[in-house]
């Protein structure tokens, strides 16, 4: 992994805004007031226990779950109940999971331009040469008539890869991306995502692995049942975190 | 170094819990889920209150003839004064304590096998296995240690149901894990002939197998032989049962990994101790769901048996259904007939459920 | 090495050669079963002798000599027994055929109800599962066959639907088409129009794979399967006129009889296995797995689209064997049939025409071989088809 802090890229234009963002699963409450600004090219990763409400905030941003109170705005655009509304930002908002979530009745290629022709109305060939390249960029092409039962978990979560970004997203929101691979296969989708991260993509990453988090992220949020505890610019968190929960936090998965 | 004080949980918005809020998500969140409401409502409107007007408020519940059903609803009477030979069919009255008495001994035996910290549940299941079904044949049929012999022609009923269900799927259980084991044999003669079987009475109905029971078996016998219809009908259902069994068993077999069998024989088992003590008190575990559901499809099958004129729950009643004396209550004798049905079924089917429960939590362990 | 001389040579006893052991094994196994064969074979040809009874199939051409409630083909009573047969078979799968149509259509929509969204729809659903899955179904075809058919009014009272349907004691009278002076113009018209639908699917998914456009195909379709054959109907007349059944004296005359046997046959049939199938539509769509459904989400794919490009495809592979499963199911149970004199195979032929021949080994051998013949092809196809959809896996 490169050691060199990718440059810092992020502009002006306010992608992704969360104001006192409030969440109840029935009667428990899992995000509380959750407030963040993400700017254009901006890379953020949040990171915290199991259960505190990460994946559940970046699964907000594209309506996958529900928010009960306070606004999300999306490059411009609110979520509301809105069908029409959310299917915009769907497109504008490319997300790769922790389980892969290929179709597996799909091949690689099949998987990759389903959704830019059907929800994009691309041709065929438009739709193929689109995917082929974006194959190329996880450095699978050659598995592309492949079903995704035949590849290992990396190849998979690059062809997953891929697949968000044939729809050409504006905004990439990575769920725990690395957590169901085998240690082997971790690199090589992080070194996917770190090249993606040079070419300035807006991402929002919830990730266990530090490392990536150091050489990547802009800013990193820390978040605890249900609420950011703290965010700060790699170097200041890892090296002076504020609060004492963040402390324990990095003293049990920094060993 | 500041601690960081996490904000209270608050209470979720109002309109999306409560009473309210549940109706609203359930039942009336859009215009096309409003719509299913409404339409269900209207099914049941339909539905329930001719049946409840039927069957409870202007049924007839008191008397002992035909004349005291005098209203528009159900005459339970005729199922009251018929409910004995329901249960018993044609069992002498004076003895029928000896079927009462045999199904108090399946409950009492087996009760401790269904306790879990039960000691030495294995010996005790054994003996059950072998000492009940003796005991109730000498209670159910008699004729030796002082017990009066009542042929089987004269058993029926509900008692009759659960005679055949029972016994078929017992006896269905080893000839089905044989069959079961055959089939995943290396032996291909084993093997071929297994699956013939297997194939042949999973391709065929049961009611041609009773047929066959009926009709072709005394011509497959020896002229002098010649054996009772009930045992005919039990042989028949249980050939038929076997085949079911051993399918399910050899999904049993199937879903033992590899690893088990490949020990078993590292540690220098032969082939029936490997089976016998690792692979299937595994497998049979696995699969008792499915035997269940098997046993739930072969006691709804044993209605059957009226093809060849064995006097089963349903065909008891059927008959008393064309009584004279009772003619024009078909549907009292019926629906009393499904409710009995059903409440077995539905019981077993949710005892296999749970035990799925049980056995998935078990896995995931 | 002195040693290894006492090593025992490589001579084994054939007895410990596991392979030996295999074929005598099975050896004595086929015996057993040949063994058993003979002596079942023995014992029937001595019976056969004692009473007199000729095997063979000779009285195929026999004449049958007794009347059939239902028959799809022409019949008297001085056609054979082979003839039997062939109607006893016609009848068992007229009754199959309604039974998977109707089974199929209702335990698809309450398959799909039991997983809506809305409460009480899908309470409503598992009732009715609970209900019809857990009553025998020998047992659901008595109840409407003695207690609702047969206690229908006699014809004078029929119960009537829209005035053209009846429904009384000796069945269920509907109205039958009788193909009129436009009917050759309308069946054209018709066909047409399945055939430009088909022409249409094609040439708008050849544009949408070019173009990327997506083009109403539904609609358009149901728009020409109305259009064309109305226009037909309005160019050259009345494609059919319908024969009404007609009360006449202390019947119906006209129009198409359900006897009321085939109706209970039906209803039993279908109410039970629709729950059955049910189930396995609800486990068949729950077997996709949810994450399926938020990756198609996430990319910004339609509901419409996300059920049929991705769940209804995966479900699919799951409903399939289980549901051709249920079809065998309902096929064995027409055979209860038997149970009300409804004229399927099992009634007719390991019925009446054994209690008339005393053939018992040929009838039974022969409807067994039909119903085995149905279920081998169906699985053979089963495997087949499994072996195609398979999910291509390492």
């Amino acid at each position: 992994m490169t050691e060199k802090k990718l440059e810092s890229a992020a502009g002006d234009k306010l992608m992704i805004r969360m104001e006192s963002v409030n969440k109840w699963y029935g009667e428990f409450h899992v995000l509380k007031d959750i407030n963040l600004d993400v700017r254009q090219g901006e890379r953020i990763v949040l990171c915290g226990p199991s259960g505190s409400g990460k994946s559940t905030t970046i699964r907000c941003i594209n309506r996958l779950e529900e928010h009960q109170a306070g606004r999300i705005i999306v490059d411009g655009v609110e979520l509301t109940s809105d069908l029409k509304q959310i299917e915009a930002i769907r497109r504008e908002v490319g997300m790769v999971f922790q389980h892969f979530n290929l179709f597996p009745h799909l091949t690689v290629l099949e998987n990759c331009t389903l959704a830019p022709m059907w929800v994009r109305h691309m041709p065929r060939r438009e739709a193929e040469a689109v995917a082929m390249h974006f194959l190329e960029r996880v450095r699978i092409p050659e598995q592309a008539l492949k079903y995704p039962g035949q590849l290992s978990g990396g190849q998979q979560q690059r062809v997953a890869i891929a697949r968000a970004l044939c729809m050409k997203p504006a905004i990439m929101l990575f769920d725990e991306p690395t957590s169901a691979l085998d240690p082997e296969m971790v690199k090589e989708v992080l070194d996917t995502m770190i090249e993606l991260a040079e070419s300035g993509m807006t991402m929002l990453c919830v990730t266990h692995e530090m490392g990536f988090a150091r050489t990547v992220a802009h800013r990193i949020i820390f978040m605890d049942r249900g609420e950011i505890v703290e965010q700060a610019a790699p170097d200041e968190f890892f090296s002076n975190p504020k609060s004492e929960r963040t402390r324990t936090f990095l003293g049990q998965i920094l060993h | 170094m500041d601690t960081h004080i996490f904000k209270p949980d608050l209470k979720r918005p109002l309109l999306s819990v409560g009473a309210l809020g549940w109706l609203r998500t359930n039942l009336f969140s859009n215009w096309f889920n409003t719509l299913l409401t409404l339409f269900s409502l209207y099914l049941i409107w339909l539905v329930v209150p001719p049946i409840v007007k039927w069957a409870i408020i202007d049924a007839d519940w008191v008397g002992t003839t035909r004349a005291d059903c005098t209203s528009e609803g159900a005459c339970w009477v005729f199922i009251k004064m018929r409910f004995a030979q329901f249960m018993y069919g044609f069992y002498p009255h004076e003895l029928r304590w000896r079927v009462d008495l045999t199904v108090i001994a399946a409950i009492v035996g087996a009760a401790p096998l269904f306790v879990r910290a039960m000691p030495r549940k294995l010996i005790y299941g054994a003996f059950f296995l072998v000492a009940y079904p003796a005991l109730a044949f000498w209670l159910l049929h008699g004729g030796f240690l002082g017990l009066v012999a009542v042929p089987t022609s004269q058993w029926g009923g509900l008692m009759l149901t659960l005679v055949i269900a029972v016994v078929g799927i017992a006896g269905a259980m080893p000839l089905g894990i044989l069959l079961a084991l055959g089939r995943r044999s290396d032996m291909p003669a084993i093997r071929v002939i297994c699956v013939t079987f297997i194939e042949f009475w999973r391709g065929v109905p049961l009611i041609t197998v009773l047929f066959m029971s009926s009709v072709m078996l005394p011509l497959f016998l020896p002229e002098h032989v010649s054996i009772d219809k009930l045992l005919r009908a039990l042989l028949a259902v249980m050939l038929f049962e076997a085949a079911y069994i051993a399918e399910v068993v050899r999904g049993g077999l199937q879903a033992i990994p590899k690893g088990q069998y490949e020990a078993a024989a590292a540690m220098g088992l032969g082939y029936w101790r490997s089976m016998g003590l690792v692979i299937l008190p595994q497998a049979l575990k696995l699969v008792i769901p499915g035997i269940v559901n098997t046993f739930i499809a072969l006691f709804k099958d044993t209605s059957l048996v009226i093809i060849i004129g064995l006097f089963d729950l349903l065909n008891s009643i059927h008959q008393a259904t064309v009584d004279p004396a009772w003619l024009g209550f078909a549907t009292e004798g019926y629906v009393f007939a499904a409710l009995v049905f059903w409440i077995f079924c539905f019981g077993m089917s949710r005892y296999s459920m749970s035990i799925e429960r049980r056995l998935d939590r078990g896995h995931k362990r | 090495m002195q040693t290894t001389a006492r090593v025992q040579p490589a001579r084994s006893s054939l007895l410990r050669d596991p392979k030996f052991r295999g074929l005598v094994f099975q050896i004595l196994a086929v015996f057993t079963v040949v063994g058993i064969g003979w002596y079942l074979f023995q014992n029937t040809q001595s019976n056969l002798a004692q009473r007199g009874i000729t095997s063979g199939f000779g009285f195929l051409n026999n004449t049958a000599g007794f009347g059939i409630l239902q028959s799809l083909i022409d019949y008297t009573e001085t056609d054979t027994y082979g003839r039997v047969f062939v109607i006893g078979l016609l009848n068992t799968l007229l009754v199959s055929g309604l039974g998977i149509f109707f089974a199929t259509l209702i335990g698809f929509v309450i398959g799909i109800a039991r997983l809506s969204p809305n409460w009480l729809l899908s309470r409503l659903a598992t009732v009715y599962i609970e209900i019809f899955r857990n009553i025998p179904p020998l047992l659901q075809i008595f109840f409407w066959y003695f207690a609702v058919l047969r206690a229908m009014p006699a014809p004078r009272a029929s119960y009537e639907f829209f005035d053209a349907i009846y429904l009384n004691i000796r069945g269920l009278y509907l109205p039958s088409p009788i193909p009129a002076d436009g009917f050759n113009v309308f069946a054209i018209a018709l066909l047409a129009a399945c055939v430009a639908i088909v022409l249409v699917a094609r040439w708008a998914r050849k544009r949408r794979e070019a173009t990327g456009q997506l083009f109403p195909t539904p609609a358009v379709a149901i728009g020409l399967l109305v259009a064309l054959p109305g226009l037909a109907a309005l160019v050259a007349g009345n494609p059919v006129t319908w024969s009404v059944p007609e009360l006449r004296g202390f019947n119906f005359v006209g129009g198409l009889v359900v006897i009321p046997e085939l109706v209970a046959l039906t209803l039993a049939l279908t109410l039970y296995t629709a729950a059955f199938i049910a189930e396995n539509v609800r486990s068949g769509i729950q077997a996709v797995s949810h994450g399926q459904t938020e990756a198609a989400r996430s990319l910004g794919l339609r509901p419409r689209h996300i059920l049929r490009l991705v769940i209804i495809p995966q479900a699919l592979r799951v409903i399939i064997p289980p549901l051709t499963s249920q079809y065998l199911n309902l096929a064995k149970n027409s055979s209860l049939a038997a149970a009300i004199g409804y004229p399927d195979l099992v009634s007719l032929f390991a019925g009446t025409v054994l209690n008339q021949t005393g053939q018992a080994i040929e009838t039974i051998a022969i409807t067994m071989s039909v119903y085995l013949a149905i279920s081998l092809s169906i699985s053979l196809l089963m495997n087949w088809y499994n072996k195609r959809i398979a999910l291509v896996e390492r």
